[in-house]
């Protein structure tokens, strides 16, 4: 099976819809003749032509919106915001239009669109290459979203966005493109090569909208985490010796409950675990369903470990992150609890 | 310190507000018949006058003059002409259900009718429009069933929306008429896109977006504008200036610095600006550049100069910020009391058979209101239950368990 790290498993996606399905397009700043500053979109171009993959304007509410009239069309779209940063523009379009169109037109006219967007830190991005904005599309009706973390689930789960009829939002921990980070950001960087999930099958598989994974069994505590962080729940695993049930979302919204509630019966404690800020985060969702399920089989209150309600700092990055350290200690902290 | 006077704020105002006499002198007429007609592959560059002035065809004594003025078909004038009245009795029926508590919410296009319809005549079968929310024309000139616009508009058990949507914002894809948001200024960047996938395709069709004077200020028209600049897709970029944007003036949205059509000189887009309520400009005009999209040779910005003579809205009351009699006052006229004496003259219409229609069609939409309301009345008939419905293509388990929590 080849080995892939997440960039290429990323734009094999693109070409194996693109190759099945001549109404695919992809486009976005940069995303090109160069092949996206991330290179995920490399060589499509070349190979699909400049009508099906092309350069936009520095326009982001224009990329959405010209992709929302494309895919009333006919097409679908895959498009690429450069950093989750930059989304905001584009939020109207998303929010009012493209998560409302199936609704208010009584499915007459729809957007089957995706919107790629790397997000997330551990660059020196500062904070408008660095944030993590996905509880923003989590409180919308009428989008999904979903947060890879390996290469695996990043083409097959493409895949399904691609061929959702509704609008999906994409993000993709840049800090996980080239490899599992676990947080340890000084110790050497690892790639995708010797990892189980670097493994990607050639041709089109699809990884399921609304089913988590469990990377790792446990019984102590359940820890609920998505992107980067779910390297740092295993690192911190390791490190403390507790005993964790490590859950990775990928998909927020649908979002698979089911999992989440067995597992947290499971074992009677649960901690949230994300790189965005804290407050109306999409942990406080979490944590509130897992109360409304759970309650009377937790025997701790709900952790949430997170990014800090500050901007994305630049020089404070590894105060800013919630690594190991903050997380085993909190981890710990909920052990000795009871 | 060098001595500089403080700096004064600058507020635009119109020329009139309650009391006052209405002025419109600042808006030049130019004479019909004096804008040139360019040929449709025209450099941008070479008509950038017709940005600035107001291409007319009628002149004052009901004669078509000038390149602009077409042959158009006895039908079409015909059409053309009782769309309008039809629209016009339509608008005033649906006004008065508002009142009597029927529906929550209308808005008229009562002397802007001209526009709607008569781009809808030039267009073809497969084109979309990316309609405002004054463009009831569209679907009044076409065969949809006027009776499923009400039971839109009154929210019944037969809407076609299921209740979902705010009345008058319809949606009806087999007549080329995409969703209206609400939001504004959002679609006129999608109907780019959705032109911008013909072109893809490499097929034939066009699009049609649509804005008001207010809105060209949202960013979403730069948008649209630089996106049709750089792709040049088979677009006609259609802003309505109505002069008011509830009750903000034009000059609100920098109307006074440069006229709207003027704005497209900057992304080297052509540029015409339009007497709206001259019928045989407006088809003509669009005509051109409908054809120009279609021939591949890209967008057109066409800026209809018009007056929004009705309210805003049913919520709204004009005579709280513009002056009462301003509306009768508007240089440009009525465009359907142009037509009709336009075609009298031809001696294609009468003035009996202008009330025998205006009777007619009244009539017509009784009997639909009648019909329509036989359905129910301002949600009277819409199934909570739908409102779960057409979130996703496949209803997700939070939803379905919100819905089973409702008790639906």
């Amino acid at each position: 099976m080849p080995q892939m790290n997440m960039i290429e498993a990323i734009r094999d996606a693109m070409d194996v819809k693109m190759a099945e399905d001549d109404n695919v397009v992809v486009f976005g700043e940069d995303v090109g003749y160069f092949g996206g500053v991330f290179r995920c979109t490399h060589g499509l171009q070349e190979k699909y032509g400049t009508s099906r993959v092309f350069d936009s304007p520095i326009n982001e509410s224009g990329i959405v919106g010209t992709a929302i009239g494309m895919a009333a069309y006919g097409l679908r779209p895959c498009v690429e915001i450069q950093f989750a940063d930059y989304i905001y523009p584009a939020y109207d379009q998303i929010v009012s239009e493209a998560a409302r169109m199936r609704y208010r037109s009584s499915a007459e006219f729809t957007s089957p669109l995706v919107i790629r967007t790397p997000c997330g830190g551990g660059i020196f991005g500062g904070q408008t290459h660095s944030q993590s904005p996905e509880a923003l599309f989590t409180h919308i009706s009428g989008v999904k979203t979903v947060i890879v973390s390996n290469p695996y689930d990043a083409k097959g789960m493409l895949i399904s966005a691609i061929e959702d009829n509704d609008p999906v939002i994409f993000f993709e921990p840049k800090r996980l493109y080239n490899g599992p980070f676990d947080g340890h950001h000084d110790r050497p960087a690892k790639n995708w090569n010797s990892h189980p999930k670097g493994d990607v099958p050639e041709g089109h598989y699809t990884v399921p909208i609304g089913k988590a994974d469990v990377v790792s069994e446990g019984s102590d505590v359940t820890i609920l985490t998505y992107g980067t962080m779910v390297y740092v729940a295993e690192a911190v695993k390791e490190e403390t010796g507790v005993d964790a049930e490590i859950i990775d979302l990928r998909s927020l919204l649908p979002l698979d409950i089911d999992t989440i509630e067995a597992s947290v019966k499971k074992t009677g404690r649960c901690m949230v675990l994300h790189e965005a800020t804290l407050t109306s985060g999409f942990g406080a969702e979490l944590a509130a369903q897992v109360q409304e399920r759970c309650f009377y089989h937790l025997e701790t209150p709900v952790e949430r470990v997170t990014g800090w309600d500050t901007p994305y700092p630049h020089a404070q990055e590894w105060d800013y992150f919630p690594g190991p350290a903050r997380v085993g200690a909190a981890l710990k902290a909920m052990m000795e609890a009871v | 310190m060098a001595n500089y006077k403080p700096l004064q704020f600058h507020v635009p105002e119109p020329t009139g507000r309650p009391g006052d006499e209405p002025d419109f002198t600042g808006i030049e007429i130019p004479s019909a018949g004096s804008a040139p007609r360019p040929d449709i592959d025209v450099d941008p560059n070479d008509i950038k006058d017709l940005a600035r002035t107001i291409i007319r065809v009628m002149d004052k004594e009901g004669n078509a003059v000038g390149p602009w003025a077409e042959d158009i078909p006895e039908d079409v004038l015909m059409h053309g002409l009782k769309s309008m009245i039809r629209t016009r009795a339509f608008d005033e029926r649906m006004m008065t259900l508002q009142r009597q508590g029927k529906t929550s919410f209308y808005m008229k296009c009562t002397g802007e009718e001209a526009i709607a319809i008569a781009f809808q005549q030039a267009l073809s079968k497969g084109d979309m429009h990316f309609p405002t929310y004054r463009q009831q024309g569209i679907l009044l000139s076409q065969d949809y069933p006027m009776v499923d616009m009400i039971n839109q508009i009154l929210s019944n058990a037969k809407d076609p929306l299921k209740g979902r949507q705010l009345p008058i914002l319809y949606s009806v894809r087999d007549y080329g008429f995409f969703t209206v948001s609400g939001n504004l200024g959002t679609q006129f960047v999608q109907a780019v896109g959705w032109a911008m996938a013909s072109a893809i395709k490499g097929d034939t069709k066009i699009a049609a977006a649509w804005i008001g004077d207010g809105s060209t200020a949202e960013s979403d028209f730069h948008a649209a504008l630089v996106n049709a600049s750089v792709y040049k897709p088979p677009v006609v970029l259609n802003v309505v200036n109505n002069q008011w944007a509830i009750s903000s003036f034009q000059g609100i949205a920098g109307g006074n610095s440069a006229t709207f059509a003027e704005r497209a000189h900057g992304y080297g887009i052509p540029s015409l600006r339009v007497d709206g309520n001259d019928y045989l400009a407006v088809y003509a005009v669009s005509r051109w550049a409908i054809e120009r999209a279609r021939r591949g040779h890209g967008p057109t910005l066409i800026e209809w100069v018009t007056y929004r003579v009705a309210p805003h809205s049913t919520s709204d009351d004009p005579s709280k910020y513009r002056p009462k009699e301003e509306s009768t006052a508007w240089p440009l006229g009525d465009p359907i009391l142009r037509l009709k004496n336009y075609m009298i003259k031809r001696g294609l219409w009468s003035e009996e058979r202008q009330v025998q229609s205006e009777t007619e069609f009244d009539e017509e939409v009784r009997t639909a209101t009648k019909e329509a309301e036989s359905h129910g009345t301002m949600g009277s008939g819409a199934s909570p239950k739908e409102m779960f419905e057409c979130v996703f293509e496949e209803m997700p388990p939070h939803l379905r368990e919100q819905r089973q929590k409702m008790g639906v």
